[in-house]
């Protein structure tokens, strides 16, 4: 099962670095992560998106919790919650073609961020399956590029991951 | 003198060797070079703080560690930056392994250099991420004092571990000068181990041991880092439990008691296995069934609940499922439990109970720890059984690695806790020496004895140069099979006795070493030799006296469980298995 777990960390150096050292040594999934200061600049948070079922999700929290840095984490998956990723896609687009992906383009709330007289540059927000369901979409053009920050996450109303 | 209310000017490398004293360290290990200079500059210029200098590095994290292990507090390592914190690596990941508390500083290149590829530069932070319980680099000397408090705070609170503290050069420069106050306390928002238990899970818990018909505790190393021998003990006597230790457990609950039914696991008793499978009730105390305990998860303990106290959750239900699981400090936990169970109204079932005990009896008849006889050869089992009584059981045993370690753990009977002192969780071959060394220098007026093999040994042999210079009178007992045993034992049982890389050609002549460093040196080599030698070694008080014991070179170690099997299923001897 597809996990995103939310975890706030001291925003010291090397914290991530442990983090990330963690999923490797344990051999543990990690399909995406980010991670940014928070508006409390001791705190950074990071997403992470993770793959496993009950037990290894199980065992993924708990060695998170044992970083002395892990102040606090939350598996966003349990209940109701929020996702989203960024995409840009940069795709060839001349003559015919540059509307039917500005087409395709609206039908996914995207945004054409950038032109050239031979490409689009095309920025696409949603779940990552959206994001997917893009590129799936797309799949008559020419893609020359693709960028993705990696999922966010946030639960939905009062629960907050805060001190 | 400081003035009143004016905290004294200290240099970074000062403040670091006052905040040792102040953290009550009485024995640093170490071994100096360029980064740590400015830091063994200020250990000259005080008495406060000892030196130990070691001859490898390696030497001096186990001997940190043993002092950890003998005496629950954390031990201190110093080393140099590149070389000098590389060869601490092993050291460090063994106490890493076996949770032991342990604060290893190294020195670093100057912070304007890092990154640079300098001389003797490495990445000690991230070389030693994976195998410590922390780690911190300092960037402002100021910081000294509260790095050194929160490292030992962290190194002995909660599941214990190494912290390593990486220290620039440049943090430490005599002529820079910053007020020094040694912190009381300190707080961490992100790590707040929970000592205590839940009292609900704990009513549980006794609500099933009460009722259970065939219990049995599984304690292991935890109790003895938790120093809870004693209340473990007490509950045991009151739940009328037949009781096993693993390797690092031995002596959490005395071995010549009858309710001690021997250590579990792959080389453990036939009793001990046969009771984990067939239980009902498995209440493990401070354990984490560890592959060398379970044998295949899948077949393990068939039919039992299991009860777990840990103070780490990551090790409940981390291989085996635990249906009651208890996170807390296992002191704490087993007080609240004996104060609960005077108070609980059920009874146990001693009619079921005495059937146990008497099937834990019969079991008991069926290997009962024999080993072959012989007139012409010495057993290493006989010899361990020899050195117990020469020390009335109450010395410090320290072992290396392989089949020696195996016989020592089976045949000396360890009745007392934090007296059994080996590398379980890495198996640490090299272990042994520099372990007697660290538990030596601070309980000198006890026997300390170090067991190992004619492999082990030398991988720090060196040290014998160290006990020289501090006098360390360590009694070494060298099972000699001229082989690496252990690994022998397991090309004749799965490789058809192709000896590859196991046999030891061009042994040293022991004795002849042990004198070239100043000790005293007995070779044995017939079983009538071994009374006299260990007479002669052990009335030697003062002196380290190195017995080179030639043993039968065939010998395995039984019991030993069948690979991928269940608990109880096991090889007796070289001919007999379940
Ligand atoms: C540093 C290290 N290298 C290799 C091993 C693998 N190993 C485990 S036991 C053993 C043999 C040990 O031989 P010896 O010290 O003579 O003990 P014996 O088994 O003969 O009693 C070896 C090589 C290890 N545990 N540690
Ligand atoms: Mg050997």
């Amino acid at each position: 099962m597809r996990h995103i777990i939310a975890v706030l960390l001291e925003n010291e150096s090397g914290a991530l670095a442990r983090v990330v050292g963690l999923f490797a040594q344990r051999g543990y999934n990690i399909d995406s992560l980010t991670v940014a200061a928070t508006e409390d600049p001791t705190l950074s948070r990071l997403t992470l998106v993770t793959r496993g079922d009950d037990q290894v999700i199980e065992q993924i929290t708990k060695q998170l919790h044992k970083l002395i840095e892990v102040v606090k984490l939350v598996d966003l998956s349990e209940s109701a919650h929020i996702e989203r990723e960024l995409m840009m896609v940069k795709v060839k687009a001349s003559g015919d073609q540059r509307e039917e992906v500005k087409r395709c383009a609206d039908i996914f709330r995207g945004q054409i961020i950038d032109v050239s007289p031979t490409t689009y540059t095309i920025q696409v927000v949603g779940t990552s399956e959206k994001l997917e369901a893009f590129i799936e979409a797309m799949s008559n053009t020419q893609i020359l590029e693709v960028v993705r920050t990696g999922v966010s996450g946030i639960s939905r109303g009062e629960k907050a991951l805060a001190l | 003198m400081s003035q009143q209310n004016q905290p004294e000017m200290l240099s970074g490398g000062a403040m670091l060797v006052r905040a040792l004293h102040d953290e009550g360290v009485e024995y640093v290990y170490g071994y100096p070079g360029g980064a740590v200079l400015h830091i063994y500059d200020a250990l000259f210029q005080q008495n406060d703080v000892k030196h130990v200098l070691v001859r490898h590095e390696q030497a001096a994290t186990h001997m940190a560690d043993a002092y950890a292990r003998a005496s629950g507090k954390a031990g201190v390592v110093l080393v140099t930056s590149g070389p000098g914190a590389t060869n601490a690596v092993t050291g460090i990941a063994t106490a890493y392994m076996d949770s032991i508390p342990m604060v290893v500083i190294c020195g670093q290149v100057m912070s304007h250099l890092i990154g640079d590829d300098a001389f003797q530069e490495t990445d000690m932070m991230g070389i030693s991420r994976p195998i410590v319980k922390h780690n911190m680099s300092v960037r402002n000397p100021a910081d000294i004092p509260m790095m050194v408090k929160k490292a030992f705070y962290i190194a002995q609170s909660g599941r214990p571990g190494p912290v390593v503290l990486d220290i620039p050069k440049d943090m430490t420069i005599p002529s820079q000068k910053f007020p020094y106050e040694y912190p009381k306390e300190i707080k961490l928002r992100s790590y707040n181990p929970n000592a205590k238990g839940h009292p609900g899970q704990i009513k549980k818990a006794l609500q099933t041991l009460l009722a259970a018909k065939k219990p049995v505790l599984y304690s292991g190393g935890g109790v003895i880092l938790g120093r809870a021998s004693e209340e473990l003990t007490e509950l045991a006597r009151k739940l009328n439990l037949p009781v096993t230790n693993t390797l690092m457990g031995l002596g959490a609950y005395p071995a010549s008691d009858a309710q001690f039914i021997g250590m579990l696991g792959m080389h453990g008793s036939y009793e001990a296995n046969q009771a984990m499978h067939n239980a009902d009730v498995i209440f493990a105390v401070g354990a984490r069934f560890d592959d060398r305990v379970t044998n295949a998860t899948k077949k393990f303990c068939p039919n039992a609940t299991i009860i777990h106290i840990d103070i780490d959750p990551a090790s409940i239900s981390k291989t085996i499922n635990a249906q009651v699981p208890i996170v807390g400090l296992v002191k704490p936990v087993l007080q609240e439990m004996l104060s609960q169970l005077d108070k609980l109204d059920g009874k146990l079932d001693q009619a079921a109970l005495q059937q146990w005990w008497d099937q834990i009896n019969q079991w008991r008849e069926v290997h009962g720890g024999r080993y072959e006889q012989r007139a012409d050869l010495l057993k290493p089992q006989a010899v361990i059984e020899a050195v117990h009584r020469h020390t009335q059981g109450d010395a410090y045993v320290t072992s290396d690695v392989g089949q020696h370690q195996m016989f020592a753990a089976q045949y000396y009977k360890f009745d007392k806790p934090n007296r059994w002192i080996n590398s379980g969780g890495l198996g640490t071959m090299g272990f042994g020496l520099p372990a007697a060394m660290g538990v030596k220098l601070h309980y000198p007026d006890a026997e300390v004895v170090c067991v190992t093999g004619e492999g082990s040994i030398q991988m720090n042999i060196q040290e014998l140069s160290t006990c020289k210079q501090y006098g360390l009178g360590v009694k070494i007992i060298n099972l000699n099979n001229g082989y690496l045993g252990m690994v022998k034992q397991w090309q004749d049982m799965n490789y058809d006795s192709r000896y590859s890389s196991s046999y030891m050609d061009s042994l040293p002549d022991f004795v002849k070493l042990a004198e070239a460093y100043g000790h005293v040196g007995i070779r044995v080599t017939r079983p009538e030799e071994l009374e006299p030698a260990l007479e002669r070694a052990f009335a030697l008080k003062d002196r380290l006296v190195f017995l080179d014991i030639h043993i039968d070179p065939k010998e395995h170690v039984y019991p030993m469980q069948v690979p991928g099997g269940a608990m109880n299923e096991m090889f007796l001897s070289k001919t007999e298995r379940t």
